[in-house]
């Protein structure tokens, strides 16, 4: 079966990259590609001209799920990638506990994951996805079980640790707001087999702020997506 | 978040209905023997049994002691040497499609038919008893670990591989702590049987234990003391499930999301 053919794309480095597309379009494929966690039956994902065939050291990969170690403490969780490349330090901690920190989980550092709401959960796969500094962030649409007040906060988030970290983002989503919203440019497929339909650049400066989802302009990008996902006739 | 706490007046009737029922029973027991005038030696009635109990009781404590230790060790043996047969036979597809269906041949097999033959190699002592407690015990126990083993959640291996952890690394950090409630329901199986196979080896020959005790009063005659060693062999049975219950409980918002 072919989940995904003719993408051909090339990632800028410190880019925030939104995939939109309906299910089963293979943004997820494509997504799972790149960060080598499944090999193409065809075409290669080459990042600084080096053909992905697995995880790289640099990578950082946020879950559909929070996917935290549940018999493990929040801080352990976000200390996980350390542990297992060997870099369990001082230094380590202290970044693991920053980062728990800044995205206002200070207080539940020795906290269990079934002690906390989704929300905060996923914050804590966030740091986990962060710890070891990674250039490439990797994000399989991690915002999709949450509330709306609760997204729009992990997108301020996001938005805030790309403009610290200054990391690369690609970032899966269903959602025409959210990829608008977040992106420097959305690629949004058509269903089977996936193929992109469109490349929006969206042209708004950052920071943003939750005021510019009602502006014209927005509106105007969103219809454009809407029309590539073929849920809005071309005008 | 937090669950909310059970309601009082719930605690109660979860207290009161089982007692309740016990009652009723040993009102049944007794009307039966009263109205069919039943002797004493075929079925005693319920305050006999009581005073047999209280009478016994250091001789049902140290006979329990002994049937409780062959449970316990015999136990300990099963979970010890069955969790490592569990990691080796989910991990290798060579030795799991090699010892897989021997395991459940010996499981076919019903353990009392090769007592006697425990007993001609392992003497009348302790060995043999542990042994058959052993044999009983083990399967649920390598079973459950097995299935707990080849059961994490895919999004985990996921986050292993993306952090590119070793085999050895996924193993000990995510597939062996993941297993963990596997092991506990399997324990849970196993302790009981392991009090069966105990009491099947007094059966066929031992000069102490509750096993041996039932068979000693049986002999006699003396039915109300066969019967308070049934209590104790209860009572024995229940805390130590209630003792593996508890770990299961203590452990359980740990794995809440591993559990399906």
């Amino acid at each position: 079966m072919v989940a995904l053919s003719e993408v051909d794309y090339e990632l800028r480095k410190g880019e925030l990259v939104a995939l939109l597309g309906p299910s089963g379009c293979g943004k997820t494929t494509l997504l799972r590609m790149v960060a080598g966690l499944t090999r193409p039956s065809g075409g290669s994902v080459i990042i600084r001209g080096r053909e992905v065939t697995e995880p790289q050291d640099d990578f950082g990969f946020v879950f559909q799920s929070p996917n935290l170690l549940p018999w493990r403490t929040v801080l352990s969780n976000v200390l996980f990638p350390m542990e297992i490349k060997g870099r369990l330090d001082a230094a380590a901690k202290a970044r693991a506990v920053e980062l728990l920190e800044h995205v206002g989980l200070g207080k539940f550092l020795k906290s269990r994951p079934h002690e906390l709401s989704g929300g905060m959960k996923q914050r804590v796969a966030l740091c986990r996805a962060l710890i070891h500094s990674p250039s490439l962030i990797l994000m399989d649409e991690p915002f999709g079980a949450l509330d709306e007040l609760t997204r729009m906060e992990m997108h301020e988030l996001l938005l805030d640790i790309r403009r610290l970290t200054g990391a690369t983002v690609m970032f899966v989503t269903h959602s025409i707001s959210e990829a608008v919203y977040l992106a420097d440019e959305v690629l949004v497929f058509s269903a089977r087999p996936g193929r992109v339909s469109d490349r929006i650049r969206i042209d708004l400066p950052y920071p943003r702020e939750a005021a510019l989802r009602y502006t014209a302009a927005f509106r105007e990008y969103e219809r454009r997506a809407g029309a590539g996902l073929g849920v809005l006739h071309h005008a | 978040m937090a669950r909310p706490m059970p309601i009082s007046s719930d605690a109660v009737t979860r207290i009161a209905y089982p007692v309740l029922g016990l009652l009723l029973l040993l009102l049944l027991w007794q009307g039966y023997i009263a109205l069919f005038d039943v002797p004493q030696a075929v079925l005693p009635r319920p305050l006999a049994v009581w005073n047999a109990t209280v009478n016994n009781l250091p001789l049902l404590i140290s006979e329990g002691r002994v049937t409780l230790l062959e449970s316990v060790y015999g136990f300990l043996l099963a979970f010890f040497l069955g969790i490592p047969i569990a990691v080796a036979i989910s991990s290798s597809r060579t030795l799991n499609l090699m010892f897989y269906p021997l395991l459940i041949a010996t499981q076919a097999l019903p353990k009392v038919a090769l007592a006697p033959l425990i007993l001609v190699w392992l003497g009348t002592g302790i060995e043999s008893k542990l042994a058959i407690a052993w044999l009983v015990a083990f399967f649920p126990i390598v079973v459950d670990t097995a299935t707990g083993l080849r059961s994490t959640p895919t999004e985990m291996l996921d986050l292993a591989a993306s952090v590119r952890a070793s085999g050895w690394q996924t193993f000990w950090k995510i597939r062996f702590p993941a297993a963990l409630p596997f092991v506990i329901t399997g324990s849970k199986v196993a302790i009981t049987l392991a009090v069966i196979g105990a009491v099947i080896g007094e059966f066929i020959s031992s000069n102490e234990g509750l096993g041996n005790l039932l068979l000693v009063a049986n002999s006699q005659v003396n039915t109300p003391l066969a019967f308070a060693a049934l209590l104790a062999l209860a009572v024995l049975g229940m805390a130590l499930y209630a003792a593996v219950a508890f770990i299961d409980i203590a452990l359980k918002p740990w794995f809440s999301e591993v559990r399906h």
